[in-house]
């Protein structure tokens, strides 16, 4: 035994481009971001100010909500398709009874998350799909959201009002925003230990159960993020909008998954990037309309320019990703 | 009454049932302290299903379970680890998208609160050091991109691991499937180490000799029931080979000549790597063997000359189809929610064609063919591959590329984990192939295997590094070659 001894294993190269090819693909959203940035200084330099950051990154902050939202879900291997619509009655509650009657308003959106919980729990023990479960809520939500607010109105509580136009100095709020909450969610998801059981739980569920843990909880505790992020998303939209509309998300389902994969996640797998999600809903709400506005893109066509953005950044990525093998 | 409390765990009758299976019939087991038991049996004989109950990760449908004299009704996995007891499973079961250290925190939950990822990390990279020196494996390399030898070191090491919870009795099945000689020698003497220090140890392997080295006690399974248990002393192979039935006969029929009548050039590679001439040439009707440490570049070769078959490639020369049967079969090989007849015919599908639909008929027949040439054990074809014991399962694989147009067959370690006697008949059948033609290319990390090759290239770092000949192959040269020091 001892004489084989000194055979080393030497450094696999494999992993060592595994690794690059990791990192590589972990910058990828930074790039794109950066990317579209340039574009647009080069487009209408005056743009890259503060007025012009707050301006057009007006809604990014509701559409990094749901992007976080809707990848809590896609950490356990689950997809909401009811983001959107959550987002809209969440909307509605906060333009109406938050602002008549707070602790109705608070209990109705507490008890909201709850539901999230409870759908988590079904989905689990039930073992349904995701999607089937969860595309039933969405006409739930959108039902409620006309139900309380049939059309256009309500205004928004005057201290939403207030968090939401705070200008601080040098760096524009929203940006302020983004970091806070890419900083708090890559702690909470990345860093804690029972961060680590969340993902776990999308990457093998099977090893977590034998290891003694509990799937029911795991997935109870992703779905009552999602909702927890979705309130807080529909709430900072209403801030923005002031006043609300039942139809006001329904495009956040689509352009939260598009968020959390263009930030690097996977739809399965239990690989998301919190920074990453945040960093794909900038690109895709700065990309959606400043950039195509100055490009005299008509708006009939920027839904199209989002989607090609999209194709880009994923080509690059199966590219990177084939490199690895 | 002593005696059962020196017992870490007893079962008494212990019985399971997966529908009409039986997959346990009353089995009487234990475990004593300071003691390492060998469970030894086919594949399906029901020694995972037993290790499953000892781990608490399954209930008994009949019999007691008694961990230190003390009866447990409601044994879970939680209860198990409360008590010291774990088990490294078969199939890996670490979290791909989490880091060494994170899948170490899985299986602690007293790793928490502040700074447990640098406990977490120390924490595995002690045992690692401790039971693999040299392992080369850093606590937060993530576990998706580490070869699969890899993985199972980490696993193995993490079982070890001790936190808050105590640790008497570590189930290993199959922990060196995946391990060259080296690493699996590493492993098996720090068992030795942890027994000799009142550790128990359950070994269960289809290397049998690593079973008779270092059981105390040996226990043999055979159709879900112990037909044999004694001192590890008074068994040797032939005995055991025979108490597990059947497959005696075929002893060393390996050693018999085979006459090759070398046929066409077939494949002509060179690895990536490779800086001076040697490169890796196979005839028709040849079977060809690639050695060396697991993980030095014999998978990336089998790879490149996968895709040289559909697209050239430098330095890489194919004249026939080419079909591959993978080595890591959870990952590369089993379309998880297919039945056992699609994941045959899968390769297959041009012939299976009828107009532009897949026959339903003709994939049955195939399916049908194989199940009786390969011995497939299931009532049947449409079953999901999932029913299948994991040997089964691989020759499932078997039929798949040998049930195609390939007249070139890569083998990436494929005897992973399958039981003695399914190796035999698998070996009968490749050279029964060759005869009639077909190239093999295997790559094997069980040197006893390479018997079956007509000529053996051996591997190390990336690169060919010997070419032996059927007569001058020995485990010494192989050993040598693999170790040696060369460029």
């Amino acid at each position: 035994m001892t004489a084989l001894a000194p055979g080393t294993l030497p450094k696999s190269s494999p992993r060592g481009n595994a690794a690059r090819a990791r990192m590589l693909r972990s910058l990828l959203p930074a790039l794109s971001l950066a990317l579209v940035l340039m574009a647009i200084a080069w487009l209408n330099p005056r743009a890259i100010s503060y007025f012009g950051f707050n301006l057009m990154l007006n809604l990014a902050i509701p559409i990094a909500l749901a992007t976080i939202a809707q990848m809590f879900v896609i950490a356990g291997n689950e997809l909401d398709l009811s983001i959107g619509t959550f987002v809209g009655f969440v909307g509605c509650v906060t333009a109406t009874w938050l602002r008549d009657a707070p602790l109705i308003g608070v209990a109705v959106l507490l008890g909201s998350i709850g539901v999230y919980a409870l759908l988590g729990a079904l989905i689990h023990l039930r073992n349904l799909p995701s999607i089937v479960v969860t595309l039933g809520m969405s006409f739930v939500w959108q039902g409620l959201a006309i139900l309380i607010l049939p059309k256009p109105g309500g205004k928004a509580p005057d201290w939403l009002l207030a968090i939401m136009s705070f200008k601080p100095p040098y760096i524009p709020f929203p940006i302020l925003a983004a970091l806070l909450i890419a900083a708090i969610v890559h702690f909470g998801l990345m860093r804690t230990s029972y961060g680590v059981i969340l993902r776990g739980s999308g990457g093998n569920a099977a090893a977590l159960r034998r290891a003694g843990w509990s799937l029911l909880k795991t997935k109870i505790v992703l779905f009552a993020l999602t909702g927890l992020f979705g309130v807080l998303s529909g709430m900072a939209l209403i801030g923005i909008t002031t006043s609300a509309d039942a139809n006001i998300g329904n495009g956040y389902t689509l352009l939260s998954i598009a968020g959390v994969i263009l930030g690097g996640g996977e739809f399965v797998g239990g690989r998301v990037s919190p920074i990453g999600a945040v960093i794909g809903a900038l690109t895709l709400a700065l990309a959606a309309s400043p950039l195509l506005t100055f490009m005299h893109i008509p708006p009939d066509w920027q839904v199209a320019a989002n989607g090609a953005i999209l194709i880009i950044v994923l080509a690059a990525r199966v590219l990177i990703s084939r490199r690895e093998r | 009454m002593l005696q059962a409390i020196a017992d870490i765990v007893r079962l008494d009758g212990a019985e399971k049932h997966f529908g009409a299976v039986r997959a346990l019939n009353g089995v009487d087991f234990h475990v004593g302290a300071g003691e390492c038991v060998g469970l030894v049996g086919h594949n399906g004989a029901g020694k995972s299903t037993l290790m499953h109950m000892v781990a608490g990760t399954l209930r008994p449908d009949g019999g007691q379970i008694a961990v230190r004299g003390n009866q447990e009704a409601s044994y879970s996995v939680a209860r198990a680890l409360e008590l010291g007891i774990r088990c490294v499973f078969q199939e890996l079961s670490l979290c791909p998208n989490l880091s060494v250290a994170e899948n170490t925190r899985i299986n602690h939950p007293s790793l928490a609160g502040l700074g447990w990822r640098r406990k977490a990390a120390d924490l595995i990279r002690a045992k690692l050091d401790e039971i693999f020196p040299d392992h080369g494996i850093a606590a937060d390399d993530i576990a998706g991109d580490l070869s699969i030898g890899r993985r199972q070191m980490v696993e193995v090491a993490r079982a070890f691991t001790l936190t808050r919870e105590p640790l008497h009795l570590v189930i290993l099945d199959e922990p060196t499937s995946s391990l060259d000689a080296h690493t699996a020698g590493q492993l098996l003497s720090f068992v030795r180490r942890f027994v000799a220090a009142g550790g128990s140890c359950i070994l269960i392997s289809h290397v049998l000799g690593e079973v008779l080295q270092n059981a105390d006690r040996i226990v043999v399974m055979r159709d879900g029931k112990v037909v044999t248990a004694d001192a590890a002393g008074a068994f040797d192979r032939d005995k055991l080979v025979a108490a597990m039935g059947g497959a005696g006969e075929h002893q060393k029929a390996t050693a018999e000549t085979r006459k090759v009548a070398v046929g066409a050039l077939r494949v002509r590679a060179r690895p990536a790597r490779q800086q001076d001439g040697k490169e890796l040439a196979a005839r028709a009707g040849e079977i060809i063997g690639l050695a060396g440490l697991a993980g030095h570049g014999q998978t990336d070769l089998l790879l490149a000359i996968f895709s040289a078959a559909s697209r050239p490639k430098a330095g890489v020369e194919v004249t026939a189809p080419v079909a591959l049967v993978a080595g890591d079969r959870q990952a590369d090989g089993i379309f998880a929610q297919w039945s056992i007849a699609q994941n045959i015919g899968i390769r297959s599908l041009q012939r299976l064609r009828d107009g532009l639909l897949i026959s339903p008929q003709r994939e049955a027949e195939l399916a049908e063919f194989w199940k009786k040439k390969i011995g497939i054990r299931t009532p049947d074809m449409n079953n999901n591959i999932y029913s299948l014991s994991g040997g089964n399962q691989q020759k499932a694989l078997f039929a798949r590329a040998l049930g195609s147009d390939a007249e070139i067959v890569l083998m990436d370690d494929p005897m992973r984990g399958v039981d003695i006697g399914t190796k035999l008949e698998v070996y009968d059948l490749l050279r029964e192939e060759a005869a009639k033609g077909r190239t093999f290319l295997w790559y094997t990390t069980e040197t006893e295997e390479l018997d079956n090759c007509d000529h053996v290239y051996v591997f190390k770092n990336g690169r060919i590094v010997a070419n032996l000949g059927r007569d001058e192959l020995t485990e010494e040269k192989i050993i040598q070659s693999s170790f040696g020091d060369t460029v």
